[in-house]
C-alpha cells in the first residue's frame, strides 16, 4: 500500500482511495480525482511541502498532510 | 450589425437597470479560463482580470447590446464545481439556482477541456439553457490540442461555440448563439448525466414527492432531488427559503429518505462519491471523444520555469528579489512625476488664491476651501498617484503571468504552521497595494477561519498610502549614511525590511489568533497552478491605471476632502495662544514620548485615520506652526525641519515602526465590517496592530535609552 506522498517526482501512479477529511475529499473529487485517475508529482515547493501534481492536464498543489492520506497504486 | 458595447457599473437589482435590459445571461466557468476577459470584451467594462484562481469574488454585471437588444451579463465567480462549500461556489450556485436567468454561458478552457466539463455537466443539471463557450482556442492551437466542437455539441446536447477572446468575430458568434437560445421559447434538451439505474429510480421517487412546478423556474426538480439525495444541508435550507418548497417538513419525503438511508450505499457520503464519480467518468468519456493531443509534453516550457521559481535554493530569494525590484522601480520612478504634479498644483493654488482675493472671499472660507480641502486633496494626488500608477501595473504584470499562485505555493508551508494557507500570501500582496483591497480579496480563502485571519491581519502589510512616508523617512535618516547614488537602493532595502517585519507580525498574530479567538478547522491547500500566459502589456497599463489606481485614488480623495477641512479648522481655531491641534498634541506628548515619538507625530497619526498619506504633511504643518499642510518635495528640507524639531534616528525608526503597526485607515475598517458583517472584527483589526505598535515602540525606546 503506497501513499501519494511517497511517490518520487515524475512517476505516474493511479488513485486507489482518498482517505482525507470530507471537505478535502470533495475538493479533490471536484478536480476529477477519482479512483483510477492518473496522477504524477511534478515539483516540490522550496520547503518540500506542498507538492504540485499533474492531474488531468493541469497542475494542482496538494499538501503532504493530504497526500499522506491518498492511497495510490502503480498498476 | 455591429457588436456595440456599452459599459455600466451596476447592481443587479437596481431599478434603473431593470428597465434597460431584456435578457439576463450568467457567465460561469472554472477559474483562469478567461471568463473575465470575455465578459470585458462583451460589455466593455473594465473589470480587472488576473491569472490566478478566485479572481472574481462577487457577481459583476455589465450590459451588452446586440441587435438592438440589451443583455445583462453577470460574471459569476469562477469555480470548479458547484458542490463544495467555499464562498465563491456558494455565490455562483445560488445565483444560478435562484435568479431568473435566460441563459447561462459556461466558459471552458480548451487546453484542459476535461476538467472544465465537470462544471458544464453540473450546470446543465441546474438549468437546461446552457451555452458552452470553448475559450483559449489560440493557446490550445499552440499546444497542438485539437477539439472537435461539433462532436462536443452532439454529446452535450447544448450549443457549443469556440472563442478566442482577442478576436471579435468569435465573440460575435457567441452573441448570435446567445440570441438564438434566449429567443427560442422552448427549453433546450441538454444531455444530463445518467446515473446508475437504482439511483435514477430513487431520483424519480424523490422528484415525485416534491410539490412544485419547475417549468417556470430555473430550479430543475431533478437537481433538487439530487441535492436532497446527497444531503447537502446548506442548499436544502436555501431552497426551502427561496422557493418555499417543503423539504425537511415534508413527512412523506423524510420517511422515504429514512428508509432509504438504512442501506449503506444510499447514505449521504456514499451517495456524494457515487454522484461525483459518475460525473467525472462521463466527462472523461466525452473528453476522450472530442480532444486530440498532437504533441506530447506540451507543457514542458512552463514546467522548466516552475522548477526554477519553486526550487529549494532559488524559490524564496527569487520572490524577494522580484518584490525588491518592484519596490525600487516604484520608488525611483515616482519621484519625478510626483514633483511635477505638486509644482503644477501649487501654481493652480496661487491662481485660486488670487481669484479668491479678487472676489473678496472671506478668509475663513478661503482657508477651509483652498488651504484645507484643495491642498489636502492635491497633496494626496501628487504623492499617491505616481507610485500607484507604477506599482499596480507591475503587480498586475505578475498577476497576468501567473506568478502569484506560485508565490502562494512557495509560502504555503509557513502559513500551514500558523493554521492558515498559502492563499493568504495573495491577499497580503494585494494589501501591499491597498489594505481595503486585501480585505475584499480574502474571499478566496477556503474556510471562514482562514478568511477572518487574512482579514484582520491584512493591515500588517504596509499599503500604498504608507509607502511614500516610509520611503521619505528611510531616505532621510538611513539613506543619509550613504552616498547619493545609493540612497534609493538603501531606501528600497529598508522598506523591504519593514515589509518582512510586517510578514513576521502577520505570522505571529495569526498563530496567536488561531489558537485563541479565531478557532476552527484548518484547511487544505488544493490550488491550481495555472499555465504561464503572455501578459497583454497595453491592456495591463490601461486596466490597472483605470481600475485600481483611479479607484483607490478616488476613495482616498473622498475621505481626504472632509479631513482636509477638519484639519484646517483644528490648526486654525485658537484657544488662547495655541491652536486646537497643538492643544491635543501637548496633551498626548507625555505618552508619545514614552513611545519615542512626540505629541505632534501621534496627533498626525490619529488625524491620518481617513488616509495614511496625510500623516507627514500634518507633521510638517504642525512643526512649521502653519495653518496649512506643508508639501515639501525636497527630502533634504524635510530632513532639516524634522531634525530641528528633535528627530533622532530613534524617532525615525519608531515612526517607521508605528507606520507599519497602527490602525488601518477608515476605509479598510469599513470594508472589514462589510466583509465580515460584524463590527467586532473591525475593532480587533483596529486594536491589535495599534497595541503591537505601542508596545514595540516603547520597547525600542527603552532599549535605546539603556544603550545610549
Amino acid at each position: 500500500m503506497q501513499k501519494l506522498v511517497q511517490i518520487p517526482l515524475n512517476q505516474t501512479v493511479y488513485i486507489q482511495e482518498i482517505q482525507c477529511k470530507e471537505n478535502v475529499k470533495r475538493r479533490l473529487l471536484d478536480l476529477g480525482l477519482i479512483q483510477g485517475t492518473k496522477i504524477k508529482p511534478i515539483f516540490k515547493s522550496p520547503l518540500g511541502d506542498p507538492i504540485a501534481y499533474e492531474i488531468r492536464g493541469t497542475l494542482i498543489s496538494i499538501r503532504n498532510e493530504e497526500a499522506n492520506r491518498i492511497i495510490v497504486k502503480t498498476r | 450589425m455591429g457588436l456595440t458595447v456599452k459599459s455600466m457599473g451596476s447592481q443587479i437589482f437596481s431599478k434603473e437597470n431593470k428597465q434597460k435590459y431584456q435578457y439576463q445571461i450568467a457567465i460561469a466557468g472554472n477559474p483562469n479560463v478567461g471568463k473575465s476577459t470575455i465578459f470585458n470584451a462583451l460589455t466593455g467594462m473594465k473589470q480587472h482580470t488576473g491569472n490566478w484562481p478566485g479572481k472574481t469574488v462577487e457577481n459583476t454585471t455589465g450590459i451588452c447590446t446586440f441587435h438592438k437588444d440589451n443583455y445583462l451579463l453577470v460574471d459569476i465567480p469562477g469555480t470548479y464545481s458547484l458542490m463544495s462549500n467555499s464562498e465563491e461556489e456558494e455565490i455562483a450556485r445560488n445565483y444560478l439556482c435562484f435568479t431568473s436567468i435566460d441563459a447561462t454561458v459556461v466558459i471552458v478552457d480548451a487546453t484542459c477541456l476535461e476538467r472544465s466539463l465537470n462544471l458544464v455537466e453540473q450546470i446543465m443539471e441546474i438549468t437546461p439553457n446552457v451555452i458552452v463557450c470553448v475559450n483559449l482556442l489560440d493557446e490550445a492551437k499552440k499546444k497542438k490540442i485539437e477539439i472537435n466542437l461539433k462532436q462536443l455539441e452532439n454529446l452535450l446536447g447544448v450549443p457549443v461555440v469556440g472563442t478566442i477572446a482577442k478576436k471579435k468575430n468569435t465573440l460575435h458568434t457567441l452573441m448570435q448563439t446567445i440570441e438564438k437560445t434566449v429567443k427560442t421559447k422552448q427549453k433546450q434538451k441538454a444531455n444530463v448525466i445518467q446515473y446508475s439505474q437504482e439511483i435514477e429510480e430513487v431520483i424519480l421517487n424523490i422528484q415525485n414527492k416534491l410539490v412544485y412546478d419547475d417549468s417556470q423556474t430555473n430550479l430543475q426538480k431533478r437537481w433538487c432531488a439530487l441535492k436532497i439525495l446527497d444531503g447537502d444541508e446548506k442548499i436544502i435550507q436555501t431552497i426551502e427559503e427561496k422557493k418555499q418548497i417543503k423539504i425537511r417538513n415534508n413527512e412523506q419525503l423524510q420517511t422515504y429518505l429514512q428508509n432509504l438511508r438504512k442501506e449503506k450505499k444510499f447514505q449521504k457520503q456514499y451517495m456524494r462519491d457515487e454522484i461525483i464519480c459518475t460525473v467525472v467518468k462521463q466527462t472523461e468519456k466525452i473528453a476522450k471523444e472530442v480532444v486530440t493531443f498532437h504533441k506530447e509534453n506540451y507543457q514542458n516550457k512552463g514546467r522548466k520555469i516552475d522548477k526554477i521559481i519553486t526550487s529549494k535554493i532559488w524559490g524564496i530569494p527569487i520572490m524577494l528579489v522580484f518584490l525588491a525590484i518592484i519596490l525600487w522601480i516604484t520608488i525611483v520612478g515616482a519621484n519625478y512625476p510626483s514633483q511635477a504634479l505638486s509644482m503644477f498644483f501649487e501654481k493652480i493654488q496661487e491662481y485660486l488664491k488670487t481669484w479668491a482675493n479678487a472676489w473678496a472671499m472671506p478668509t475663513w472660507l478661503q482657508g477651509i476651501a483652498i488651504d484645507g480641502i484643495y491642498q489636502t486633496v492635491t497633496w494626496i494626488i501628487a504623492v499617491m498617484l505616481p507610485p500607484m500608477a507604477i506599482f499596480f501595473p507591475l503587480f498586475t504584470l505578475l498577476e497576468d503571468l501567473g506568478v502569484l499562485p506560485r508565490i502562494a505555493f512557495n509560502l504555503d508551508k509557513c502559513f500551514q504552521k500558523v493554521c492558515s494557507s498559502g492563499k493568504q500570501a495573495l491577499t497580503m500582496c494585494m494589501g501591499l497595494g491597498c489594505n481595503a483591497a486585501g480585505v475584499i480579496g480574502a474571499k478566496i480563502m477556503d474556510t471562514p477561519k482562514e478568511k477572518l485571519l487574512a482579514i484582520v491581519t491584512n493591515s500588517f502589510m504596509p499599503c500604498n498610502g504608507r509607502f511614500p512616508f516610509l520611503i521619505t523617512i528611510s531616505t532621510i535618516f538611513i539613506g543619509g549614511y550613504v552616498t547619493n547614488g545609493l540612497q534609493s537602493i538603501v531606501a528600497a532595502i529598508v522598506v523591504l525590511a519593514i515589509i518582512l517585519l510586517g510578514i513576521a507580525f502577520t505570522f505571529i498574530i495569526s498563530k496567536i489568533l488561531s489558537k485563541t479567538i479565531i478557532k476552527g478547522n484548518s484547511s487544505h491547500f488544493i490550488l491550481e497552478l495555472p499555465p504561464y500566459r503572455k501578459p497583454q502589456i497595453g491592456k495591463i497599463l490601461i486596466r490597472s491605471i483605470l481600475d485600481r489606481t483611479l479607484f483607490v485614488l478616488g476613495r482616498a480623495i473622498a475621505v481626504a476632502a472632509p479631513a482636509g477641512a477638519v484639519i484646517w479648522l483644528l490648526a486654525n481655531i485658537m484657544i488662547g495662544d495655541s491652536s486646537i491641534l497643538s492643544f491635543i498634541a501637548n496633551f498626548l506628548d507625555p505618552f508619545a514620548k514614552l513611545m519615542g515619538l512626540d505629541g505632534y507625530i501621534l496627533t498626525a497619526f490619529i488625524l491620518g485615520l481617513p488616509a495614511n498619506e496625510i500623516v507627514l504633511p500634518i507633521i510638517l504643518m504642525s512643526y512649521l506652526g502653519k495653518g496649512t499642510l506643508v508639501s515639501l518635495e525636497n527630502s533634504y528640507t524635510i530632513g532639516e525641519i524634522l531634525i530641528q524639531n528633535g528627530w533622532t534616528i530613534l524617532t525615525a525608526v519608531n515612526v517607521m515602526l508605528f507606520t507599519l503597526l497602527h490602525f488601518p485607515c477608515s476605509t479598510t475598517l469599513l470594508t472589514i465590517k462589510k466583509e465580515t458583517g460584524k463590527w467586532r472584527w473591525s475593532i480587533l483589526a483596529f486594536l491589535m496592530p495599534t497595541i503591537c505598535g505601542i508596545v514595540i515602540c516603547m520597547l525600542t525606546t527603552a532599549i535605546y535609552h539603556i544603550i545610549v
